[in-house]
C-alpha cells in the first residue's frame, strides 16, 4: 500500500476526482470502499441513456484489486476459488466465486489472467485477508494494489469507437472477456472487453499518474460519439437489467454473516455453473457436493412484477399468502420496458410458471401505498443486445 | 485383498499401536510405518548413556485404558508392572516430606484439617474426572450437522455431569475453567501440599497454577484412575517401552505388519481421496486408508499439505496451540542420591519438587516470556531401585520432568540447554545434596529436542495444550474431532485427537472404532 498515512485521511479521491468533481453538477457523492464516488453527475436517466444508446464513463478506481503472482498463483487460485482457472488462458478473464469452507459465497469478482501465471483478482469486499490466510502452503505472492491501478469502465454501443478514436486500434477484434495492452501517453493502457452492464464495453486499466491524460482523451475524442460521465445509480439499473448480482446486496458475504441462513451458497445464487467438481479440491467442496446430494435452501431468480411499481425489498407470496421470498435488488428497467427484479426465493419456489405475487409499498405525497403485483420468473437477463457479444464489436 | 483394502498407519506410537492392534483383530490389513528403528514413539525406554535405560519422555504409567489391556491381552504379551501404587512425596529441603496416595496421607507432618481435606478433594476430584473418564472412550459429538447418535453422545455428556447431582454439578460448573490455585487456596493451608498438588495440574501443560484452565487438566490426568485404571500410577517392567512392545506383539499377533526406519515423506491423493504413502526413500505404498498416529499439524500441513485442505480448516490447524513446555532430564548415577531424611525405600516413589503453588508460578512467568525457569519444578522416578534392567548392578537411572522449558528458538540453544541444566541440578542438590558427584552421564531433552526425536510439532507430549478450546468436540479443531480428515479416507489416531495424550491408549481404538464405522455406514 503506498497510502501509508491513510489515517489522516478519511475518504480519498480518485486520481480522476479533478475531472468527476467539476462534471458533478449535482454534486451528489457517497463513500464506497473510502473513495469519493459520484452517484449520478447530472442526470440519472440520462446517464443511463448514455450506456444504452452512446456509452458512458464510470470511475472504478475504488474496486478492490489484488496482484496474484508466483509459481503457485494458479495452484492458489484454483483452491480458493469455486471454478477452473486452468481453463482462463492469459489475455483472458473470468467471472468467479469464491467460498467458505462451508461453501457459502465469500463474495464475487473477476480473475485476469494478465500474462503466463500473472493474476489480477478484482473484488467487491476487501479479501486481503482471506487472500493472505489462504496462501498458506503455497509459493505466491499477494499484494492489494487497489491504489495503484487507476481504473475506467467505458460502456455502452459507441464504446469501441471511442477507444479506436484515442489509439486502440484493433480493439474491435477483442472478444468478451479478452485483454488486451496499448501504449498511451508513454504508458501501458490495459483494456479488457468487461463491465458490469450487459452491454458492448470495456473496462480500461492505467496508471494513476496517466489517470487525467486518459479521461481527457476519453472525452474528447468520445465528444462526438456521446460520451457521458455516470455515476452509481445509472450503473445500478444497468446491471439489475444485465441479472448481475452484487455482493452486499443480493447476497451476504459469508465472513460477515453472523446467523445461520443468511449466506448463500453458488447454487443458491444461481451460479451453480461456476462450480467445478472435477477439481479435486477448492475452498466448500465437501460442503456443496453435500448441498447437491442434499438440496438447497433458496433459489435467485429473476422477476417480471406486474405494473412499474418497483418491488424494492418487497416479500415475495405464494398464491396461499405465504411468504416465499423476498426482492433484493429492483428497478424499472427502461430497455425492457418491463418492471424487474432479483429475488432470493425459499426451495422449492421460483420456478419458471409459480404464481407469485409482490407486496409493495410505495409512496405518493408522503402518503404510503401497498400494491399486491402478480410476478413472472424470467430466465435469463432482461435485456440482452446481441452488441454485447459480437465480434468484431461493431461502431454505432 | 486389492491395494484399496489395505490400511496404512503412520507412526507406531503407543496409539498407532493400539489402532493397528484393533483393525488387525477386525480382520484388516494393517501395515505400520515407523520413522524410527524402534516402535513406540513417545512411550520408548531407549540408552542414554552406557548400560543406563530409561523411559525417554513419558515415564509414569497412569491413564493406559484398563479396557485396552484387557482386549489386547496385554499381560499375556509381556507387559509387567514393576512397581503399581506409586506414592507421590512431596521433597522439602527440610526433611519434612509429605508421603501419600491419592488421598491418604501416609507420612509427614500435616494438620488434621489439611489430612481431612486431602481425602475430601480427592474424592470430590475423582467424581468429576469420572465424568470425562467416561469420555474417553467415546467418539466426541459432532457440535453441527451431526446426526442422531451425535445428539445422544452430547446429551450423555449432559446427563453424565447432572448425575454428579445438584451440588456437586454446581461445583463441577464452578471450577471447570477456574484454576487450581484458587481452588487449591481454598481448600488447603499448608504451601508443601498446595504445591504438590498444583504441579499434578499443570504438568507437561502451558499452564501456570494461577492460568485458568488449571483444573481441568488435572481432572484430565486423574481421569484415568477414575475409571478404574488399576495401579494407580504405576512404572511398567522395563520402562515405558515395555507397553509400546506389548502393544506391537498384540498388533503382530493380530496380523498387523510393523515396519520400523519407515519415514513418510507424504501422503498421496488420487483425485479427493488418499491414495497411500511415499517414503522419504520414494518407496510409493497403496492403500484405502491412511491413519496417522503423527500429530495435526504434521499429518495436515506437512505430510498432505494445506493445499489439499480448505482454507478455514487449514487457519484452524496451524492455530492449534502445541508448544512444549516441559524437559526431560536423565541421569545416569553411580549410586543412589540420598535426598534429606528420606527413607531409600521412599526413593523409589514418585518424588516432586514443587515446595509450594506460587514457586511454580514463578517458575512459568520466565517460560511465558521465552526462558527456562530458573528455578524449575519436577516429578522425578529413579525406577532402576526395583527395575534392575535399567542401570548396571548397583548403578541408578533418575528421569525427570522438568518444569518449565518454553518451545522457543532463544530456549533451545547448545547454551540454554547447559544453563537450564546447571539450573536443574542446582534445584536437585538442594534436595539431594551431593548428587552431582554421582552423574555419569546426563541428558536434557528440551521441547525442541522432543520434536526432533520423536517427530511432535512443538515438542508437547499432548500433541497439543488440553484446553477448554481444545477438548472433547473441539479436538484439535471443530469439524475435525470424530477422527476422521476433510480428505477421504484419512483418520487421525494419536494424541492431538480426544481424549488427548498420556499413555492412555483411548485415540486410537476409538479411531480404530470410527474406521469400522465409516464400513460399516458406506
Amino acid at each position: 500500500m503506498k497510502h501509508k498515512e491513510h489515517f489522516r485521511t478519511a475518504v480519498y479521491q480518485t486520481p480522476f476526482h479533478p475531472r468527476t468533481s467539476q462534471l458533478n453538477t449535482l454534486n451528489e457523492w457517497h463513500r464506497w470502499k473510502d473513495y469519493t464516488t459520484a452517484d449520478a453527475f447530472f442526470d440519472q436517466a440520462l446517464e443511463y441513456a448514455a450506456i444504452r444508446n452512446a456509452c458512458a464513463v464510470f470511475d472504478l478506481m475504488p474496486m478492490t484489486k489484488h496482484r496474484i503472482t508466483g509459481p503457485d498463483a494458479l495452484p492458489f487460485l484454483n483452491r480458493l476459488i469455486t471454478r477452473d482457472i486452468a481453463k482462463i488462458k492469459p489475455g483472458r478473464v473470468g467471472y468467479c466465486v469464491w467460498c467458505d469452507d462451508n461453501g457459502q459465497v465469500i463474495d464475487d469478482g473477476t480473475v485476469f489472467h494478465l500474462r503466463e501465471g500473472d493474476y489480477r483478482l478484482c473484488s467487491q469486499e476487501r479479501q486481503l485477508d482471506w487472500l493472505s490466510r489462504s496462501a498458506h502452503g503455497f509459493n505466491v505472492s499477494i499484494v492489494e494494489d487497489t491504489h495503484d491501478v487507476a481504473a475506467l469502465a467505458l460502456q455502452g454501443p459507441t464504446s469501441c469507437a471511442v477507444l479506436k478514436a484515442i489509439g486502440c486500434s484493433g480493439v474491435e477484434r477483442l472478444s468478451p472477456f479478452g485483454i488486451a495492452y496499448f501504449p498511451f501517453a508513454g504508458a501501458e493502457l490495459m483494456v479488457s472487453r468487461t463491465g458490469f452492464t450487459g452491454d458492448l464495453g470495456y473496462e480500461l486499466w492505467i496508471d494513476p499518474a496517466r489517470a487525467l491524460e486518459l479521461w481527457d482523451a476519453l472525452f474528447e475524442k468520445g465528444a462526438d460519439h456521446g460520451i457521458r460521465p455516470m455515476g452509481t445509480h445509472a450503473l445500478e439499473v444497468a446491471r439489475i437489467e444485465a441479472g448481475f448480482i452484487q455482493a452486499g446486496v443480493d447476497f451476504l458475504p459469508a465472513d460477515q454473516a453472523i446467523r445461520l441462513e443468511r449466506s448463500r451458497s453458488p447454487f443458491e445464487l444461481d451460479l451453480g455453473r461456476l462450480v467445478d467438481f472435477s477439481k479435486p479440491n477448492f475452498n466448500g467442496r465437501r460442503a456443496l457436493l453435500e448441498e447437491q446430494r442434499r438440496g438447497s435452501r433458496f433459489r435467485l431468480v429473476r422477476l417480471d412484477v406486474e405494473g412499474n411499481k418497483p418491488a424494492r425489498s418487497a416479500y415475495i407470496y405464494d398464491r396461499k399468502r405465504n411468504v416465499v421470498g423476498t426482492v433484493t435488488s429492483a428497478e424499472w428497467s427502461p430497455s425492457a420496458k418491463a418492471n424487474i427484479a432479483l429475488a432470493s426465493m425459499h426451495m422449492p419456489w421460483g420456478l419458471p410458471g409459480d404464481e407469485l405475487w409482490a407486496e409493495i409499498y410505495y409512496q405518493r405525497e408522503l402518503k404510503w401505498s401497498r400494491v399486491m403485483a402478480r410476478c413472472r420468473v424470467v430466465e435469463g437477463a432482461f435485456f440482452d443486445p446481441p452488441r454485447r457479444r459480437a465480434t468484431p464489436a461493431a461502431d454505432f | 485383498m486389492t491395494d484399496s483394502n489395505r490400511i496404512i498407519i503412520i507412526g507406531a506410537g503407543h496409539n498407532g499401536l493400539v489402532c493397528a492392534a484393533y483393525l488387525a483383530k477386525a480382520g484388516r490389513e494393517v501395515l505400520v510405518l515407523e520413522a524410527s528403528s524402534r516402535v513406540g514413539g513417545a512411550a520408548i525406554t531407549r540408552e542414554f548413556g552406557p548400560g543406563y535405560r530409561v523411559s525417554a519422555c513419558a515415564h509414569v504409567c497412569y491413564q493406559l485404558d484398563p479396557g485396552i489391556s484387557r482386549e489386547l491381552r496385554l499381560a499375556a504379551h509381556g507387559l509387567k508392572t514393576a512397581r503399581a501404587n506409586l506414592r507421590t512425596v512431596a521433597l522439602a529441603t527440610t526433611g519434612d516430606h509429605l508421603v501419600f496416595e491419592g488421598g491418604r496421607l501416609e507420612a509427614g507432618p500435616l494438620s488434621d484439617k489439611d489430612r481431612a481435606a486431602l481425602a475430601d478433594y480427592h474424592a470430590r476430584m475423582l467424581r468429576f474426572a469420572r465424568v470425562l473418564g467416561k469420555q474417553n472412550n467415546r467418539r466426541p459429538p459432532r457440535i453441527a450437522g451431526g446426526g442422531r447418535a451425535d445428539l445422544i453422545a452430547a446429551a450423555t455428556l449432559g446427563l453424565d455431569i447432572r448425575r454428579l447431582g445438584r451440588d456437586s454439578m454446581r461445583e463441577f460448573m464452578r471450577i471447570a475453567a477456574i484454576n487450581i490455585f484458587d481452588v487449591l487456596e481454598e481448600t488447603f493451608d499448608a504451601p508443601l501440599l498446595k504445591g504438590a498438588l498444583a504441579l499434578d495440574a499443570v504438568l507437561g501443560t502451558n499452564l501456570g497454577p494461577r492460568s485458568n484452565n488449571s483444573v481441568l487438566t488435572m481432572l484430565h490426568r486423574l481421569s484415568g484412575e477414575a475409571i478404574g485404571v488399576t495401579g494407580g500410577l504405576s512404572l511398567p517392567e522395563g520402562g515405558m517401552g515395555a507397553v509400546s512392545e506389548a502393544i506391537a506383539s498384540a498388533a503382530r499377533t493380530s496380523g498387523a505388519t510393523l515396519r520400523t526406519s519407515s519415514p513418510v515423506a507424504r501422503i498421496t491423493l488420487e483425485a479427493d481421496r488418499v491414495s497411500g504413502v511415499e517414503l522419504e526413500n520414494g518407496e510409493k505404498l497403496p492403500a484405502g486408508t491412511v491413519i496417522s498416529n503423527a500429530d495435526p499439524a504434521r499429518t495436515l500441513l506437512q505430510l498432505l499439505g494445506a493445499r489439499h485442505l480448505e482454507t478455514g480448516f487449514v487457519h484452524r490447524i496451524r492455530h492449534f496451540r502445541s508448544k512444549g513446555m516441559a524437559a526431560k532430564l536423565h541421569l545416569a548415577l553411580d549410586g543412589l542420591p540420598a535426598f534429606a531424611r528420606l527413607p531409600e525405600e521412599r526413593a523409589c516413589e514418585r518424588l516432586v519438587i514443587a515446595p509450594d503453588p506460587v514457586y511454580i508460578d514463578r517458575a512459568f512467568d520466565h517460560a511465558k516470556y521465552g526462558q527456562c525457569s530458573p528455578d524449575p519444578a519436577l516429578e522425578i522416578t529413579i525406577p532402576s531401585i526395583y527395575d534392575r534392567s535399567l542401570a548396571p548392578p548397583g548403578k541408578h537411572v533418575l528421569s525427570a520432568i522438568v518444569q518449565y522449558a518454553p518451545f522457543d528458538a532463544r530456549a533451545s540453544t547448545d547454551a540454554a540447554r547447559a544453563g537450564f541444566l546447571e539450573r536443574t541440578l542446582g534445584v536437585l542438590e538442594r534436595y539431594a545434596p551431593g548428587l552431582r558427584r554421582h552423574i555419569v552421564a546426563s541428558e536434557l531433552l528440551l521441547p525442541a529436542d522432543i520434536e526432533r526425536e520423536f517427530r511432535i510439532t512443538g515438542g508437547h507430549w499432548h500433541h497439543g495444550e488440553l484446553a477448554v478450546d481444545q477438548f472433547l468436540m473441539l479436538r484439535p479443531v471443530p469439524g475435525a474431532a470424530q477422527y476422521e480428515m476433510p480428505v477421504h479416507g484419512l483418520y487421525l489416531c494419536g494424541a492431538g485427537c480426544h481424549p488427548g495424550g498420556g499413555v492412555m491408549g483411548s485415540a486410537g481404538r476409538n479411531a480404530a472404532r470410527a474406521v469400522l464405522g465409516k464400513e460399516r455406514a458406506a
